[in-house]
């Protein structure tokens, strides 16, 4: 150390997340893609009906399962359309509400956004992706499961065999008829991280994230820049008893996916996972490390039902039957996608307060006033975009409305609109709520394949995403967190503040 | 109008609405006395 120069641990408070890239190669958001699962059969393995199905004895099971969906009303719901990209999330104020009883007729299992997997499908996937051989089904299931495309190798054992598996511990899989047809056996008798409920948690999350990817690598053009890097960013927890969490699940969603070229690691941060894996890979492409970095996330077992009473008591068929995987693609400038303007990214700090005010203020207006930009000058915003007919039903309310009424708030604060104008302010910059309640799917990405669509042959200039993160659900702290991004039209010039 | 004064209290804030630590700041400024904060999120 120099002399003269104090010997401190302090440090100046960091730039906000995102100074502007050095290196001068902008990242952009190439693409993104869903893979959509539909899994009736697991709902009774989602946390909260696993918890109260047991407690509530035998009607309540012959109530879930006389209102699971078939696979083609889970296609045909108005929602899930928009997740394939074939309806605006703007379409849904055009249909009333409750949406499952206004299918989209025509509709089908893929669209732009991505594909959805009838139960047997996904299935297939789950053994195909069993690298450690510990999920076992029943002879004519794999029969039928193989006539659906599945693996020629399936490893089998005799329902009776499965049934007194489950009754020692093993996880069981059964269909949406609630045959038992497949159990996933726990990989050491003593470590709850790697029980048969977890693995399968796991696995379920491997086989929608690989999927994804798969899909995001079949629409890139057929000689591409090679994936170097995968960013996991899920809600899952991988290891065993010495690593509980350990991850780099995205490493083996690669492996399924046949990504080769690719090294890899997770990045978690509850719901808002998605949108620091984003930024980082930005950062990673920004600074010349590397060409090509893929941002991955599977989908959410244990949210599976997790409102199905409320539905039941609405009448509402259950609405949390699918698992949502999720890629998104990283690369410099290629003169066309949206910019992902790392200047005017936002993390929420330690420091920063947790009140709602304080997040929006810290997530949308500050990082825009640095950039030289108004609230009104971002055309949508991108927020917790869980469906409210599947929330509301719950009590739990309209997630993204009550986000807008924030954001709009600010807009009055800054005094961009009249306080009168906040609802003509929602309406022109936020959206329905459309998104499975996958957590970290619907902390905004979902919205990620119309951002790019509208942002490059949509009349689109910028879209801000916000995300959150309930870390005080893990009870090592009481803070919550956040991010925001902002993703702006290719060629947009700019508005007098710094460009990423 | 709720008098809080020597009452007990269980703050349950939401992550999208209030959190937790300002219930029970704002109980405990009125001479509530919180026994209990815990915030929710329900998606």
């Amino acid at each position: 150390m120099a002399s003269g120069v104090k010997a401190t641990l302090t440090t100046e408070p960091a730039p906000r997340a995102g100074a502007p890239a050095a290196g001068g190669i902008r990242p952009v958001v190439r693409a993104a893609r869903f893979a959509i699962a539909h899994a009736p059969g697991l709902i009774a393995a989602g946390s909260k009906p696993r918890r109260e199905l047991p407690a509530r004895g035998e009607a309540e099971w012959r109530a879930l399962h006389a209102h699971l969906r078939a696979f083609e009303d889970a296609v045909r719901y108005p929602p899930h359309q928009v997740m394939l990209g074939t309806l605006p999330p703007e379409a849904l104020r055009r249909i009333a509400r409750p949406w499952h009883e206004r299918p989209v007729e025509g509709a089908r299992a893929e669209g732009p956004a991505g594909r959805m997997l009838d139960e047997m499908e996904f299935y297939g996937w789950l053994t195909r992706a069993d690298a450690a051989s510990l999920l076992y089904v029943a002879p004519e299931f794999a029969r039928a499961v193989q006539a659906f495309g599945g693996p020629e190798r399936i490893q089998t054992m005799p329902t009776a065999d499965l049934a007194r598996a489950v009754e020692r511990g093993a996880e069981p899989v059964r269909t949406a008829r609630g045959e038992l047809v497949g159990a996933v056996l726990p990989a050491h008798d003593q470590d709850a991280s790697l029980a048969g409920s977890v693995l399968l948690e796991n696995l379920a999350a491997k086989v929608t994230g690989g999927l994804a990817l798969r899909a995001l690598v079949e629409a890139a053009p057929a000689v591409d820049t090679p994936i170097d890097y995968l960013i996991g960013c899920g809600e899952e927890a991988v290891g065993d008893r010495y690593q509980r969490g350990g991850g780099n699940l995205a490493k083996a969603m690669g492996e399924l996916a046949g990504v080769r070229t690719a090294g890899a690691s997770d990045v978690k941060s509850f719901c808002a996972g998605p949108l620091h894996a984003l930024l980082m890979a930005g950062a990673l492409i920004a600074s010349g490390v590397y060409r090509r970095v893929a941002v991955v996330a599977g989908g959410s077992l244990a949210k599976l039902g997790m409102k199905y009473r409320g539905h039941l008591a609405a009448g509402y068929p259950v609405l949390e039957d699918v698992l949502v995987g999720v890629a998104m693609d990283v690369v410099p400038d290629d003169g066309h996608s949206p910019i992902l303007r790392l200047g005017a990214a936002a993390v929420h700090r330690v420091g920063d307060g947790g009140a709602p005010h304080q997040m929006a203020r810290v997530l949308s207006a500050e990082p825009l006033r640095a950039a030289g930009l108004r609230l009104s000058d971002v055309d949508r915003y991108a927020v917790e975009l869980h469906n409210p007919d599947i929330t509301e039903p719950a009590g739990s309310g309209d997630v993204p409305y009550r986000n807008y009424q924030i954001i709009a708030a600010l807009a009055v604060q800054a005094g961009e609109i009249e306080r009168s104008a906040m609802d003509r302010f929602i309406d022109a910059h936020g959206m329905p709520g459309f998104a499975p309640t996958q957590g970290h799917i619907a902390s905004a990405v979902a919205y990620l394949p119309h951002a790019i669509a509208g942002l490059t042959d949509g009349p689109l200039r910028r879209v801000q995403f916000v995300a959150k993160g309930s870390l005080f659900l893990g009870r090592m702290t009481n803070m919550a967190d956040g991010v925001s991004l902002l993703l702006e039209r290719n060629g947009t010039p700019p508005a007098g503040g710094r460009s990423a | 109008m709720m008098e809080l004064h020597d009452k007990l209290v269980l703050a349950l804030g939401e992550r999208d609405g209030i959190p937790a630590q300002a219930i029970a700041a704002c109980a405990e400024s009125a001479g509530g006395r919180v026994v209990y904060a815990a915030t929710q999120c329900f998606v």
